[in-house]
């Protein structure tokens, strides 16, 4: 396919293929659905379409154990009146549930002419991935086969490794939108995902390591380059690392962050306390503090929704408005909240597409997409070696964030003590906890390595999950505190 | 049962017996389905005013096939008999290609649920959306005005969901049960100088005349917000540690995941081998009681459609049994015991003494009042998360704490349980008091 002349309309037309045609819609359907949202006194509405078919296998144990096949489809309407919002959605894409839910959906404003604006939006111009189905862009056995490639080669690592899990995940997204904006909007989204875990024992101890990767690209991504071989060897490596851990420090002291997932950091300590709607709100620890120093000045964070197939990047965000690189923090000075269209109406300001949402049966809110620092110019080695010592923390799981207080948490999955400025030995996974603008002062120095994810996020706000990608080179934080148990 | 219930049941029943009808005429050996169509509303209220009202309306089934050993499972949200084709044919394509299970397969015919009692789940709410938000600003307005330092919120809700949910497999086994489930919530935040904090408390149950008035959640709500003001961090040390009530159930979901089949048959847990073990203080029963009438987490029979039934999992601190469904009994060449789904109603015995003793017997600790993060290792039972709460001297609390960690050992944390409390009154499924632990190590300034 070549999408080089004018990349939107054939997007937009697959989009309404995939959607309208089986239920017999027609744009003069949606003109009569928004007419009945329009009703009353509103200052925005969306109908919101989507189709999602995803497929899933599991290899556990050397064999196929799993698959599953899901198909998701439906609309959610929404009327915004003020701060106000009504919503109703429904899995059945058919002309009179779609009006009776703009009945209710608008029932929340009151009688009267509506208050629409109609502002020109952009299209994206540049696709940032292919509207490809990766379902079908791989036959089933070559995806079995993937699956057993991983296990063998899991496996011939090291005998020590007891128990393998590899998941293979593919995604096609398809969503339509048409907004009181007048726009018509589409996007196809593929998402593919490979995982795997693995279990190692020796002397009657266990313990686990997992890697994988993903990103919006069709299949044969993972057979590429060794890239899924890559994260068999990486969640053994993790594993035998974990089996000789110690006990980790507890209390404060300098932590050098590995680049790449620990950006996972940045994701808690700042990303979620500078979405619009916290802000809105003065609810956020980041709240009032446009232009103030929030960070070190070796600091400059970004929030890129337009990174040509990652995982967090989209062409159009569920409001149909083009993603952006919006820059967070510069220079450690706070410069830009990221917004969907409700909080930048209310804030007076413009949409950084940044309103996501879950699925069509939840509402969009500020999300992030790929939020990322840019590098600096330490050298890695440099940066360990200044540590007297402290804690170098390379993998994690998850984190946390209390939005108000800005306190949050982080937990290793592989880290190393440093000791006179050399890496010795690993200790076990241990939950790093502080205050984000206050952690992000201590960054004393940056390195000229920056990674991103592999492409693994998941990030869950108000009950919804969205993909997302996090970045960094390797950092250098001078006082952080570590949860381990060695007090 | 009422005609509108029975009526709404048996439209779904017929669903599941078309699935499993063309399962078979597929070429399936059996099969299995679930279904389920749920709808309610969602009211939230910000600063007096309406912010979001919801309608959902939520359909959903899961079908799995077996050819002889392998399986294919498919699941949509289209309950169209075109989409039921479809999704049959993709699970039956699924099964093509995946490998040959011995443990695989439906649950023993034996064991399917014989006759199906009333558990008593369905009350629906006849709440409108005025009456909803007029609940709402009550309970954020009791927050609100409470103290003058709750300054902001970020609201209060309303939620009511009503459900019918029909299981069945090629056994003959079909079940089918409504349910209902509501809750009230608030969240609100409190300044004082630099400082903002916010908390939030909420009721939940299967009947709406249940749950703690708006106003008590809203004071409630005001006063956990206002009891974190200035809170402190605090030295590196190790101490007793009393969990809440509220988090004491996070220790038994622990517990539970750790004695699961899938996690003990891929050697993946710190229980492994356990069975039979003293893993509790000798003075500890856990037990689950699925058919508690009106439980959050009451079902008569599990995903599997097996009978559930109530059973004690610790009896005197002693592992008696894990939490196995079809697949993992086989794997494990053990009993099934009716946990497709997981546990329903997990309660452990309560002691007499209030949360009043624990701070008294405890003298000097931390009590935990909020984790943060997912740090615990399934595998090695190492527990290490962010946590908040209050700073206990003399048996009595001095002052609020956060940004500090708790870490640990789950085998050894849960044998340095000292004393469970009578203060069972948190919402949700768990029925438990507070927890006092001995010793854990926290982590905060040098």
């Amino acid at each position: 396919m070549n999408l080089a002349a004018d990349p939107i309309q054939p997007v937009i037309q697959l989009a309404s293929q995939a959607i309208l045609t089986p239920s017999e819609l027609e744009e003069k359907h949606l003109d009569q659905v928004m007419g009945k949202l329009l009703s009353r006194q509103v200052d925005y509405a969306d109908i919101y379409f989507q189709s999602s078919r995803l497929e899933s296998w599991v290899l556990e144990d050397g064999i196929i154990k799993e698959g599953n096949f899901n198909i998701d489809q439906g609309a959610g309407l929404r009327a915004v009146s003020g701060e106000k919002t009504g919503f109703a959605y429904m899995d059945e894409i058919q002309l009179p549930s779609l009006l009776e839910a703009a009945d209710t959906a608008c029932a929340i404003a009151r009688l009267g002419q509506n208050h629409i604006h109609k502002l020109p939006t952009n299209q994206f111009t540049e696709a940032l991935y292919q509207p490809l189905d990766p379902l079908s862009s791989m036959d089933e056995n070559s995806k079995i086969d993937l699956l057993k490639s991983l296990d063998a080669e899991a496996r011939k690592q090291d005998p020590r490794v007891s128990q393998v899990i590899v998941s293979l995940a593919a995604v096609q997204d398809t969503v339509l939108i048409y907004s009181s904006n007048g726009d018509l909007n589409g996007d196809v989204r593929p998402l593919v995902r490979v995982n795997v875990n693995v279990v190692v024992e020796e002397n009657g101890k266990r313990e686990q390591g997992s890697s994988g990767g993903g990103a919006r690209v069709a299949l044969n991504y993972f057979t590429r380059d060794d890239t899924a071989l890559e994260y068999a060897r990486e969640a053994v490596r993790q594993a035998l690392v974990n089996l000789e851990a110690v006990g980790a420090p507890a209390g404060t002291m300098p932590v050098v962050l590995g680049p790449g997932w620990p950006g996972v950091l940045l994701h808690e300590a700042v990303g979620h306390g500078l979405e619009g709607d916290f802000n809105r709100k003065g609810t956020s620890a980041f709240s009032n503090r446009m232009g103030e120093k929030v960070a070190s000045p070796l600091c400059t964070v970004v929030d890129d929704g337009t990174l040509p197939d990652r995982r967090g990047s989209l062409n159009i965000d569920d409001e149909g408005i083009p993603t952006e690189n919006t820059v967070l923090i510069e220079n450690g000075v706070l410069k830009g909240y990221m917004q969907d269209t409700l909080n930048a109406r209310l804030m007076k300001t413009r949409s950084t597409g940044n309103g996501r949402r879950e699925s069509y049966a939840h509402l969009p809110m500020p999300r992030m997409t790929n939020t990322y620092m840019l590098p600096g110019e330490s050298d890695p080695e440099e940066i360990i070696a200044s540590v007297e010592k402290g804690l170098y923390a390379v993998n994690f799981g998850g984190g946390q964030v209390d939005i108000t207080s800005g306190k949050f948490v982080f937990s290793a999955s592989e880290a190393y003590l440093i000791e006179n400025g050399k890496i010795t030995h690993p200790v076990k996974g241990a939950t790093l906890v502080g205050d984000g603008p206050e952690v992000m002062s201590q960054v004393s120095m940056v390195g000229n390595d920056l990674k991103l994810d592999k492409g693994v996020g998941v990030c869950g706000k108000e009950g919804q999950s969205v993909p997302v990608g996090v970045g960094q080179p390797t950092l250098k934080i001078d006082q952080l505190t570590v949860g381990g148990t060695e007090a | 049962m009422n005609p509108e219930v029975d009526s709404k049941l048996s439209k779904l029943k017929q669903v599941v017996e078309d699935i499993l009808k063309e399962a078979s005429q597929q070429g399936a050996t059996s099969a299995e389905a679930g279904v389920s169509a749920t709808s309610g509303t969602s009211t939230t209220v910000r600063l007096g005013e309406v912010e979001t009202i919801e309608h959902n309306n939520d359909n959903g089934m899961g079908i799995s096939v077996y050819f002889g050993n392998r399986k294919g499972s498919a699941s949509t949200t289209d309950l169209s008999p075109q989409a039921i084709k479809d999704t049959v044919k993709a699970a039956c394509n699924i099964a093509r290609f995946t490998t040959e299970d011995p443990y695989n397969g439906l649950a023993n015919a034996d064991e399917m649920l014989q006759s199906q009692p009333d558990l008593d789940l369905y009350h629906p709410w006849s709440i409108s959306i005025d009456e909803a938000i007029e609940l709402a600003q009550q309970c954020e307005d009791a927050a609100l005005t409470e103290d003058k330092r709750i300054t902001n919120s970020e609201g209060a809700s309303v939620n009511t969901a009503s459900g019918f949910h029909v299981y069945g497999n090629s056994h003959g086994f079909i079940g089918a049960y409504p349910s209902s489930r509501h809750s009230l919530s608030c969240s609100v935040i409190a300044q004082e100088g630099d400082d903002m904090q916010r908390d939030y408390w909420y009721d939940t149950s299967r009947v709406a005349g249940e749950m703690d008035s708006a106003k008590a959640i809203g004071q409630k709500t005001a006063q956990r917000t206002l009891a974190r003001l200035n809170a402190r961090r605090i030295k590196t040390r190790t101490s007793p540690v009393i969990f809440k009530n509220e988090l004491a159930p996070g220790l038994m979901r622990s517990f539970i995941g750790a004695i699961r089949g899938s996690a003990l048959y891929r050697k993946s847990s710190f229980m492994l081998d356990k069975l039979g073990e003293q893993v509790f203080p000798e003075f500890v029963t856990i037990s689950e009681n699925p058919l508690l009438p009106r439980g959050l987490g009451s079902a008569a029979y599990d995903g599997d459609g097996v009978a559930t039934q109530a059973r004690n999992i610790v009896e005197n601190g002693v592992l008696q049994n894990y939490v196995l469904d079809a697949y993992s009994s086989r794997k494990l060449n053990m009993a099934n015991t009716g946990n497709s789904g997981g546990v329903r109603n997990l309660a452990i015995n309560l002691s007499d003494s209030s949360f009043e003793d624990l701070l008294k017997s405890m003298d000097t600790g931390l009590v935990v009042t909020e984790l943060m993060g997912q740090g615990l290792n399934p595998v090695t039972g190492d527990y290490s998360r962010g946590a908040a709460g209050f700073w206990v001297e003399h048996g009595e609390i001095q002052f609020p704490v956060e940004e500090i960690t708790i870490a640990g050992n789950l085998l050894e944390m849960f044998k340095s349980l000292s004393v469970v409390g009578n203060d069972n009154h948190a919402p949700g499924s768990v029925n438990t008091g507070s927890w006092l632990l001995d010793h854990m190590t926290i982590a905060g300034d040098n």
